[in-house]
């Protein structure tokens, strides 16, 4: 106990810590998405996916349990680095030019808060509040039917394709996976895991906006 | 090569001291050839400042062949300038254009407090290396070379993590102000090679604690350390240095003082 104490108090401790819970985060979100993809095999596929899930109880709570802790603890590392490294500037630079940062490390402090209402508001609307309970393919096609709706999971799914890339891509490096043979497999796998869920997240909303995907 | 002279403005940070709020000052340098270093160029500036009765502007300096880590500021939002893998120093004239404006800001960094215009307080990189940054060996007359036997692959390593001057360019271009590169650049030298094994474990505890009490910030790795470097020191080192710490974390027995206990 004492040992993961001290790991944590340190900066490296804690962007461990964002990097495994991170994993997890993405581990789920590529599970979610393959489960999304009943959508496209019709109602009755989808409906019975997510009664199979709701009958598992343990293994969804368990689940449930995991992400919550995983959620605490990304957030709490994020805040904490923020903080320590807002401080460590100081006082700003007048003139300052980028050499290496790349659009997606730039934005992480905007695309993780984006993410965490968008979390929020995901969960109110399809699982906490649906409109239709338990019509989880009649939900998802009507919500999605609503061009605002649809736009709000558009943009939070581009951030999320942002966010993963430089998190996964981060991930190697902070826990210690950097080697010049195979860095650029790190790199070439941070691409495709993040266009990947990105596209295919994106494919839902368009689907059923351009009305491939009716009820 | 042109034998064009250049005039250039020069917008300099003005700080008296550690407590001065500072502020921006703008001199021109005038007639400046293209075959100066830029500390030559600022060498003129003072020149005719101090003729003037006025303070010359102060900045670190010492070999001015790129070798000692002493000289460094931000040029145009840059550690050490436009030129890659060149310090303040070996950076020459010959990169501006005649009529040039120059933005000159020291390190900004709550580590590396300012002491006067572009001269910041670096000791706190000194306490980092003073943590554990060593080897304990009997020194007296020098063992026998063949003795302890590296690998070149592995000399070769330590040495490219050797070359970092600890200039603290890579503080000074981190958004976050971290000295990571710096600190991890020294823990790998050492733990690469068998004179650094004795103290391995303790050394990445201790000197990540310090670096992490100075004040300097956490790594996002966005790699601006690595391409501001003047010796091209490589963010692998990050890696190793993570690894070391966990390392040391997990697999290490409890530190020395909260044994009794």
């Amino acid at each position: 106990m004492q040992r993961a104490l001290t790991l944590h108090q340190t900066t490296i401790g804690k962007k461990v810590a964002m990097a495994l819970s991170g994993v997890i985060l993405v581990g789920f979100t590529v599970g979610h998405f393959l489960g999304n993809l009943n959508l496209y095999l019709g109602q009755e596929a989808m409906d019975g996916y997510a009664e199979t899930l709701q009958s598992l109880t343990p293994v969804l709570w368990g689940t449930r349990l995991l992400l919550l802790f995983a959620f605490g603890v990304h957030i709490a590392s994020a805040i904490s680095l923020w903080v320590r490294n807002t401080q460590a500037r100081g006082s700003r630079y007048k003139k300052r030019t980028d050499l290496a940062t790349d659009y997606a490390a730039r934005t992480m402090y905007w695309s993780g808060p984006i993410l965490l209402l968008f979390v929020v508001y995901h969960l109110l609307h399809f699982t906490i509040l649906p409109d239709h309970p338990g019509e989880v393919y009649r939900n998802v096609v009507e919500g999605f039917q609503n061009p605002l709706i649809a736009g709000v999971y558009m943009a939070a799914n581009v951030a999320l394709g942002f966010h993963i890339f430089h998190g996964f891509y981060s991930a190697f490096q902070t826990l210690g996976a950097n080697h010049p043979r195979y860095n650029s497999y790190r790199r070439d796998a941070a691409i495709a895991i993040s266009a990947a869920i990105t596209i295919g997240n994106l494919s839902f909303p368009i689907s059923v906006l351009a009305g491939l995907v009716t009820l | 090569m042109s034998e064009e002279l250049l005039n250039l403005t020069l917008h300099v940070w003005r700080q008296d001291g550690p407590d001065d709020a500072g502020r921006f000052e703008t001199h021109q340098a005038k007639d400046i050839t293209t075959h100066m270093s830029f500390l030559e160029m600022l060498d003129v500036v003072n020149e005719l400042l101090i003729e003037n009765g006025k303070s010359p502007i102060a900045f670190d300096h010492d070999c001015r062949e790129g070798i000692c880590g002493t000289c460094g500021m931000v040029i145009n939002g840059v550690a050490h300038g436009p030129q890659k893998l060149t310090t303040t120093c070996q950076l020459h004239m010959r990169q501006f254009k005649n009529g040039d404006e120059i933005w000159l800001e020291p390190w900004r960094a709550s580590g590396f407090p300012v002491l006067k215009d572009l001269v910041v307080d670096r000791t706190a990189f000194d306490r980092i290396i003073q943590a554990g940054g060593y080897i304990s060996i009997r020194t007296g007359s020098a063992s026998e070379a063949n003795e302890l036997p590296v690998a070149k692959e592995i000399a070769d390593q330590a040495m490219d993590a050797a070359e970092c001057i600890g200039c603290g360019a890579c503080v000074a271009a981190c958004p976050n102000a971290s000295a990571s590169l710096f600190t991890a650049a020294k823990i790998s030298h050492l733990s690469l090679l068998p004179q650094g094994q004795a103290e391995r474990q303790d050394r990445a505890r201790k000197m990540v604690a310090q670096m992490d009490a100075e004040g300097f910030g956490g790594c996002t790795n966005h790699g601006e350390c690595e391409a501001a470097c003047p010796k091209g020191v490589s963010l692998r080192w990050i890696a190793r240095m993570n690894r070391e710490l966990v390392r040391a974390m997990v697999t290490a027995d409890a530190p020395i003082e909260s044994r009794k206990r």
